[in-house]
């Protein structure tokens, strides 16, 4: 993979319902924060990349919601449906491809305008499944049991990844929910469907996320301080639940081999100094972290339990608060990115890391994250 | 945004997309509906290159791409391979919660189902307890036409 | 242009009818996936990436990206969903042909497809417009067109005979071409003598709906050689989608043809696209967008449009033949047609058009349109391109 490097990254606050903002009102305040970033013009965008979802924005193309925003009058654009990392993705072969020099590239939804259970229902195949009625956080449920029965991991083990994660939320002013909790609180929160808990689940939200994209000979034009991509992959699992052992994720350990060799990584635990995971259940940072080979089959919530991915850990894992302390879908995986080049850059504020060299982003598209995308970003080129 | 917004209501516009949908189930799923409906039997699609037998039944094999070649019926007891039990009510939902999802192995097949549990007290759900298909009295050749999966005792 | 040259080696297309109902959408898809590695002498095994693309609320899955993958051949692949309305097609040709021009994958899969029987299409594409502004007012897929036309007529006094004609070019080539859905030529008469959907647009004048799906294989320079003995060289891609409100739009004219062909004969060098071009496959979902978009093309002067059409340029046997397939007027998958348009300029090119073919196309372009008039434009070569 040729050099390229993200040199802007801009995102709006993370709320339960940003009810005085339309989807572009979101997309002109995160493109122009990561301007602003870069220390760029909208002139200096090459192209543009939207990423949206047609069932949550209640519009087909509902690309066309943003675009104006999003600066793509007299520009090539494109639009990616589903999750941002996968947008980035593309955004990312636009300018390897040597078309453009530089790619805007945002992710939006606005969760608290439709119904959330209605909408990932949607996604069973609709002449074998979906009539059961289940949704994303029943499906998630289902994997959660295969897993723990698989793994031996526990509800209380479980509800400490939450217990983390919302109190890193305290410090970053972007994140919907921070909370000091205990694993009690998360015990006693109701019960959605077994064995998660209320608070094991993330939460429905608003909000958006652009990142800027240079290759090699822009990324150093601008004021803006480039983090450079060393790798990243994509892969996705069987459809059917019941074609896949939900208990284990091989699509993301796929991309994250792919991702890690691009990157020259041989030892992804000892390299990589954070990631920002799909935490969109507690079970999930656990098996993803597994499944990323940052921690032994079955031994991520030992590691947890040890205080590894705390801020200050060896590796800590969704410093930002993650998608437990709000989930605008879509938009989060790129958030996971941007987070992962505020770390890199030493700006994240007070939930900084120290001595980040080699980040890592995750995002998920489907059902029990059928299909994943890895990135690595570097501070050194 | 600037002073000049202050104050001002925010208008929410309700609406919902209505687009009405009727999916062609295709030959290979028609098949399979129609021996449930008329027969109470399950069958599912092999790929006899892979060995594998598809339940829900698919026209190809998504391991080695070729199309499955052949017919087969598999028992309508299995393997609870997961569940969970659904507490909160949610819009998708067909009835009144709880209601416990299941992903059953049916003997026979290599993959699993999903359905609905019944019959027996959310705490007793167990991964690995046997289950039994209940056929529907009213078959119409949906997924309902087996009304859900009980233990066997 | 490109950092790694990239050329279409293979495609595949269902044989495109009203409904299906013989196969879900997955195992449609299937048939085009099948189609495109036979022609292309690959296995599933042999493709890098998937890029995939429909209209969401046609079929009413979310997420088809994830849903296909038994048809597509997604499982344990790399699968991207691109989708932007009626350009969803050639988007996802633009997608896979800067996938591979990246450097980061050899051999990519592009699949375009829709199940229109599935759903109510007008009651979709109503979705697209603004909920608070368009929806309630001016929405669904004919209005706007109308209101080009209307403006188009008023602006240089153009018929709804001029746009029979081009109904009648289109509807002749069909006949042509095996996949086609709709395959019978009609005259002038009765095209205007078809029912008035929206004045001055007659059922003969537009689009059918369509269940269809293709699938197109794409490859590196140093393996598309070797793949196919006449590669379809992708010389550029360019486009433009200019507007987010109906309301935005000028009518009459299409701008955002005349933005995105500018910049794609630009970047490929081209002075006089009438004369340079050999044949165009163009996303021509109404007549008389055939008289008024290859104005903003270039290819006649403004007002124009229609004189060139009646002098039969564009006809089989032409100057310069558009859609010899029988274009979108044709056939109307909607995810898929754009890809189509794709498909067909590359058979022109690879010289496997069969009874469809134009002698000795060297260059040709295929186009998209939708969304909020929108474009998307794509050129191909025999030769390699020399940038």
């Amino acid at each position: 993979m040729d050099r390229a490097a993200i040199i802007g990254v801009g995102m709006t606050k993370i709320e339960a319902n940003k009810v005085r903002e339309t989807f572009a009102d979101m997309a002109w305040e995160a493109v122009n924060k990561a301007l602003a970033d870069a220390g760029m013009n909208i002139g200096d965008i090459d192209n543009v990349i939207t990423t949206s979802n047609d069932f949550w924005d209640g519009r087909t193309i509902s690309c066309m919601a943003v675009g104006d925003a999003s600066g793509v009058k007299y520009k090539n654009v494109s639009c990616v449906e589903g999750d941002g990392t996968f947008g980035a993705f593309y955004g990312l072969s636009r300018t390897l491809s040597g078309s453009y020099g530089t790619t805007l590239v945002t992710a939006h939804s606005k969760g608290s305008e439709s119904v959330s259970s209605l909408i990932t229902n949607a996604s069973f195949d609709p002449i074998y499944d979906r009539a059961f009625g289940m949704d994303m956080v029943s499906s998630a449920a289902m994997q959660a049991n295969a897993y723990l029965h698989r793994t031996k991991t526990t509800a209380e083990q479980m509800a400490l990844v939450s217990v983390k994660n919302h109190g890193n939320a305290l410090l970053n002013p972007y994140a919907q929910l921070p909370m000091k909790l205990t694993v009690d609180d998360v015990l006693q929160s109701e019960m959605i469907a077994d064995p998660l808990h209320k608070l094991d689940c993330s939460p429905v939200s608003d909000g958006c996320c652009a990142i800027i994209i240079a290759n090699e000979e822009r990324a150093t034009r601008y004021a803006g301080n480039p983090v450079w991509i060393k790798g990243v992959s994509f892969c996705s699992d069987s459809f059917f639940l019941g074609d896949r052992d939900l208990s284990r994720a091989p699509s993301l350990s796929e991309a994250a081999k792919k991702a890690y060799q691009m990157a020259g990584i041989s030892n992804p635990a000892m390299e990589i100094s954070l990631a920002e995971v799909y935490d969109a259940f507690t079970h999930q940072e656990l098996m993803w972290i597994e499944a990323l080979g940052l921690a032994g089959d079955g031994e991520a919530a030992k590691e947890l339990e040890k205080g590894s991915y705390t801020i200050k850990g060896s590796l800590p894992v969704n410093p930002s608060g993650g998608l437990l302390s709000g989930h605008p879908v879509i938009a989060a995986g790129l958030i996971r990115i941007a987070e992962a080049v505020k770390q890199i850059r030493g700006n994240a504020g007070d939930y900084q890391v120290d001595g980040v060299r080699l980040a890592l982003a995750q995002g998920v598209n489907g059902l029990c994250g059928q299909s994943h995308c890895v990135w690595i970003l570097g501070k050194d080129k | 945004m600037s002073d000049i917004f202050q104050n001002v209501e925010p208008m929410v516009h309700e609406s919902r997309i209505s687009v009405p949908y009727h999916w062609w189930a295709g030959d290979t799923a028609s098949r399979f509906f129609i021996d449930l409906r008329d027969s109470q039997k399950i069958m599912g699609t092999r790929c006899s290159k892979c060995s594998k037998t598809y339940v829900p039944p698919r026209k190809t094999c998504p391991t080695c791409f070729t199309p499955n070649d052949e017919w087969r019926e598999v028992a309508s007891q299995g393997t609870l391979i997961s569940y969970t039990v659904v507490r909160r009510h949610q819009a998708s939902l067909p009835k009144k919660p709880p209601i416990i999802y299941g992903l059953i192995q049916l003997e026979g097949a290599d993959t699993a189902v999903l359905h609905i549990i019944d019959e027996l007290k959310p705490e007793d759900v167990k991964i690995g307890m046997k289950v039994q298909a209940k056929f529907s009295s009213q078959r119409k050749g949906t997924m309902f036409d087996i009304e859900y999966f009980r233990p066997v005792h | 242009m490109g950092k790694k040259r990239v050329a279409i080696v293979g495609t595949g297309q269902t044989f495109h009818k009203s409904h299906r109902p013989d196969v879900n959408g997955q195992e449609l898809i299937n048939e085009a996936v099948q189609r495109a590695l036979l022609d292309a002498d690959m296995t599933i095994q042999d493709i890098d990436a998937v890029v995939i693309g429909n209209m969401d609320h046609f079929e009413g899955i979310n997420y088809v990206d994830c849903w296909s993958v038994d048809g597509s051949g997604g499982v344990m692949r790399p699968i991207i969903k691109l989708t932007t309305g009626g350009t969803t097609g050639s988007t996802l040709a633009i997608g896979g042909y800067h996938m591979i021009a990246s450097g980061m994958f050899e051999k990519v899969l592009v699949i375009g497809w829709e199940k229109n029987s599935e759903s109510d299409t007008t009651g979709a594409i109503t979705t697209a417009f603004d909920p608070v502004w368009d929806r309630l007012v001016f929405a669904g897929a004919i209005s706007g067109l109308a209101a080009e036309a209307q403006s188009y007529m008023a602006k240089y006094g153009a018929t709804d005979k001029d746009g029979a004609r081009v109904s009648v070019r289109d509807r002749k080539h069909a006949c042509n071409n095996p996949h086609a859905q709709l395959r019978k030529e009609v005259t002038i008469e009765e095209v205007l003598a078809s029912p008035m959907l929206a004045d001055p647009i007659h059922l003969l004048d537009v689009c059918p709906r369509t269940d269809g799906a293709c699938a197109v294989i794409m490859a590196c320079e140093g393996v598309a050689e070797r793949i196919a003995p006449q590669p379809d060289w992708i010389w550029a891609t360019a486009n433009r989608h200019t507007y987010s409100y109906l309301n935005d739009a000028t009518y009459g004219e299409l701008d955002s043809m005349a933005d995105a062909s500018k910049e794609l004969f630009s970047k490929a060098g081209i002075k006089d696209p009438r004369k340079e071009l050999d044949v165009i496959e163009m996303y021509q979902p109404y007549s008389f967008a055939g008289i008024i978009w290859i104005e903003d093309m270039g290819i006649a002067p403004r007002g124009k449009g229609a004189e060139y059409i009646w002098s039969g340029a564009t006809d089989m046997g032409g100057e310069l033949p558009i859609n010899p397939s029988g274009g979108v007027i044709a056939c109307n998958p909607i995810g898929a047609t754009g890809l189509i348009r794709c498909a067909e300029a590359a058979l022109q090119v690879m010289g496997k058009a069969e009874e469809r073919q134009v002698p000795d196309v060297s260059l040709a372009l295929s186009t998209g349109f939708g969304g909020c008039f929108w474009t998307d434009t794509i050129l191909h070569g025999k030769n390699k391109p020399a940038f």
